[in-house]
């Protein structure tokens, strides 16, 4: 079952000894060796983060080979994509990784908006850092919640979508959605932060920390936790390149990359941020690496509201801008009532553009562009192909979880099953974008 | 590397490579592709030793109709590639690079799902995201979104107004 | 529970055959009021969670909203030990043999909500991958609209189902 490839530096013979096909004694350690175990875990399964299907070939308890069988959500989000105007293509994208959606919603409008050639405004960019900083965190909650559950610890679960809501707070306040928000559009974003907006961001960044140093405090030494992460789902430098993996994996293994320090978007060179780098290589490193960027994003969000300066939020072209004025009221998102009056009794050219620019949108200019951005699980990039029509040609998705998943055989392979799922929560596979 | 001194060293040996909106990209024929990409992976001064992505664009009346595009990047040195390989219609195979980047394995076979091309020498080209058995490649321009009249394992769903509800 | 008695009404009967009948009557419709109500107190749902609305299905159960009101925070893995199916999110074309499995392992009285619009309709995803509406596969008695729908309509939705519940009459 050679599947998924295991590079000559992480040798799974070094690890395990192979099973002959007859039961006999083993003279190393002395136990009873009979024939080995094929079990199917998942696609319906409560700890393989999603509908991941892992086929595991076992000798008592040790894990001789690991198969990934993804597919299990596999949406067609890039087929539609062609099937439906540029700005449509928002909605669709933002729901590959649904965790992290704004990131999705930023690599897809960078990259269009360099197709056309235009930048958004400061403030829409200074928004976009603030938007994405905040999912990060959100997202890396999620990740604390799901992980810790499915290693046992229960509380942690209720504990990490505690700290989630009052973020999903803030994200309604802003965009009138708690999840696939589709704020980011081409051209800057749909809408300006609410009045409460600013001081609801400033009373959050008062509460979190205090909440981050109650999980240190809970998990960092918690021997439990130690048992269960430390030298477990070991992946090195060498094994992590090859094998096309990013993120905390990546940078857990001592490499430090990351896209918003080595090709940075939306001035994030600008920002005075760190990027925590770790040697240990196991699942208790990504864990450290994890909390520590939820600090260090907590950073860049103050640094983006000390920076906000009024100004327009969606770039000035006519030909790009969406035409609207949206905010967010108390029964949903809304039109500004001036702006529909001014379309519907005062002006028929502003209703001819408004309708124009809705139903076909804008027209981008023939080429291809790969953007990528830097989300809470690694490099995530979009590949867009413009024939210079009004829909999309090509629009690929490459996402951090799908390399990702191709390195848990290489983690997997030779240790016990617990330990697989200690070393797939510690992956944080989301599976929406691994399967698209 | 800025883009253009990047292209500069690569139209020494590959010499249809431009720069267009920040991005390099150059275009190899399918028999050299494997020589290139060994050569872009192990120079120094290159050393774009990281696949983040293998997939393919349809135009179908041209030809070559299908485009494999490899996105390469360097680590250390902090630049991208894009190299394309073109294919013509019903001569849609390619070698597989996952000899020399593990991780072009899965990529090349979800490629395979949707296009139909085929990665000679792929360690196991078996479908990865559709299910077995599916028939045709969704994501060719001549194939239909889908979604009403649709046919899987002998199944046929018909648009929903047609549909009687199951109890 | 006090009993009606219904005075001067002739159902066609012998007065005491009648009073039998009114009297076996109402004691099923206590038990049938008993069952409904135990039935719905405490319905346990199996991890169905797929996509986005996993994550929705997951907050209604965590802390802020809280489903252990209704003794419903215990999802459980084995279908064999649930009684009801919260579909959440977009099923495949691969994953639908699957949760067809997964609902003929889960023993009766079993029920289904399909949560959001890609379980009820297909959603936004009108292609190929995705199938279009979870009710050809499983039989679904409450479906809750959503992109994703907030764990107030997921609340919602399951007090609809409750009523529904309650109210059914089990033994026919």
């Amino acid at each position: 079952m050679a599947d998924a490839p295991t590079s000559s530096a992480s040798d799974p013979q070094a690890r395990v000894d192979p099973v002959p096909r007859e039961t006999h004694i083993d003279e190393r350690t002395g136990e009873l060796r009979q024939e080995t175990m094929i079990i199917n875990m998942g696609p319906q399964h409560p700890s393989t983060h999603g509908v991941l299907r892992l086929l595991l070939e076992l000798d008592g308890e040790t894990v001789i080979r690991c198969t990934p069988i993804i597919g299990y959500l596999h949406t067609g989000i890039e087929k539609n994509t062609e099937y439906r105007t540029w700005m449509q293509g928002v909605t669709y994208v933002t729901r590959a990784d649904y965790l992290a959606p704004f990131f999705n919603e930023l690599g897809y409008c960078l990259a269009v908006e360099r197709l056309l050639g235009i930048e958004a405004p400061a403030r829409a960019q200074v928004i976009r850092v603030l938007m994405n900083e905040l999912n990060r965190i959100s997202s890396h909650l999620v990740w604390l919640a799901t992980g810790g559950m499915e290693l046992g610890a229960v509380s942690v679960m209720l504990y990490g979508f505690r700290e989630r809501e009052l973020l999903l707070d803030i994200f309604e306040e802003a965009t009138g959605l708690r999840m696939n928000h589709a704020y980011i559009r081409i051209g800057g974003v749909i809408m300006d932060l609410p009045d409460e907006g600013v001081p609801h961001i400033e009373r959050f960044l008062e509460e979190m920390p205090a909440r981050i140093d109650d999980y240190e405090r809970l998990l960092d030494e918690n021997p439990i936790w130690l048992e269960r992460n430390v030298g477990v789902g070991m992946l090195s430098a060498d094994e992590a390149l090859s094998l096309g993996v990013t993120g905390p994996m990546l940078r857990a293994a001592g490499v430090a990359a990351d896209v918003r320090k080595d090709e940075p978007y939306c001035g994030y060179e600008t920002y005075d941020f760190q990027v925590p780098v770790g040697t240990g290589a196991d699942a208790y490193t990504r864990y450290r690496l994890r909390i520590e960027e939820m600090r260090e994003s907590m950073k860049i969000v103050r640094q983006c509201l000390d920076r906000l300066e009024p100004g327009p939020v969606m770039v000035q072209d006519p030909k790009v801008a969406w035409p609207a004025k949206l905010s967010v009221g108390p029964d949903g998102i809304g039109n500004d009532p001036a702006y529909i009056r001014h379309i519907m009794e005062e002006s028929m050219e502003a209703l001819i553009h408004h309708f124009k620019m809705v139903t076909e949108g804008v027209e981008v200019p023939a080429g291809e562009v790969y953007q990528a951005v830097e989300s809470p699980r690694g490099e995530l990039g979009f590949y867009v192909v413009s024939d210079g029509g009004h829909r999309p040609y090509r629009v690929k998705i490459r996402d951090p979880s799908f390399a990702n998943l191709q390195a848990v055989p290489a983690m997997v392979e030779g240790s016990l099953v617990a330990d697989t799922i200690a070393a797939i929560a510690s992956l944080d596979p989301v599976m929406g974008g691994v399967d698209r | 590397m800025t883009p253009a001194e990047l292209a500069e060293r690569i139209r020494v040996r590959c010499p249809d490579t431009v720069v267009a909106r920040g991005d390099v990209s150059t275009i190899v024929e399918r028999d050299d592709l494997l020589e290139t990409l060994a050569w872009l992976r192990d120079d120094d001064d290159l050393s774009l030793g990281f696949c983040s992505s293998v997939t393919a664009t349809d135009w179908p009346g041209s030809d070559p109709r299908l485009w494999v595009a490899y996105e390469l990047r360097s680590i250390e040195h902090r630049h991208r590639l894009r190299v394309k390989v073109g294919l013509a219609d019903g001569d849609a195979h390619v070698p597989t690079v996952s000899s020399l980047y593990p991780t072009a394995n899965w990529h090349e076979r979800e490629t395979r799902d949707f296009y139909g091309i085929e990665f000679d020498g792929h360690p196991n080209l078996r479908p990865l995201m559709l299910p077995e058995g599916w028939d045709g490649f969704p994501l060719l321009k001549t194939e239909e979104l889908g979604g009403v009249n649709t046919r899987f394992e002998g199944a046929f769903i018909p648009p929903v107004d047609t549909r009687t509800t199951t109890t | 529970m006090p009993v009606e008695r219904l005075e001067g009404v002739h159902l066609g009967k012998a007065p005491e055959e009648v009073e039998e009948e009114v009297r076996r009557g109402v004691l099923l419709t206590t038990l049938d009021r008993a069952v409904g109500w135990a039935r719905k107190q405490s319905m346990w749902p199996a991890t169905f969670g797929l996509a986005c609305c996993a994550i929705e299905m997951m907050s209604a159960g965590a802390g802020r909203y809280d489903l252990s009101r209704w003794g419903m925070e215990l999802f459980r893995a084995s279908p064999r030990q649930a009684d009801l199916m919260i579909v959440a999110g977009r099923v495949s074309q691969k994953m639908a043999p699957v949760l067809r499995r997964v609902y003929d392992q889960m023993p009766e009285p079993r029920w289904v909500i399909s949560m959001g619009v890609c379980a009820s309709a297909g959603g936004m995803f009108t292609n190929y991958a995705i199938v279009q509406g979870v009710d050809t596969i499983v039989p679904v008695d409450v479906y809750v609209p959503g992109c994703p729908p907030k764990p107030e309509m997921l609340m919602h939705g399951i007090l609809k189902l409750h009523e529904k519940v309650r109210t059914t009459e089990p033994f026919k």
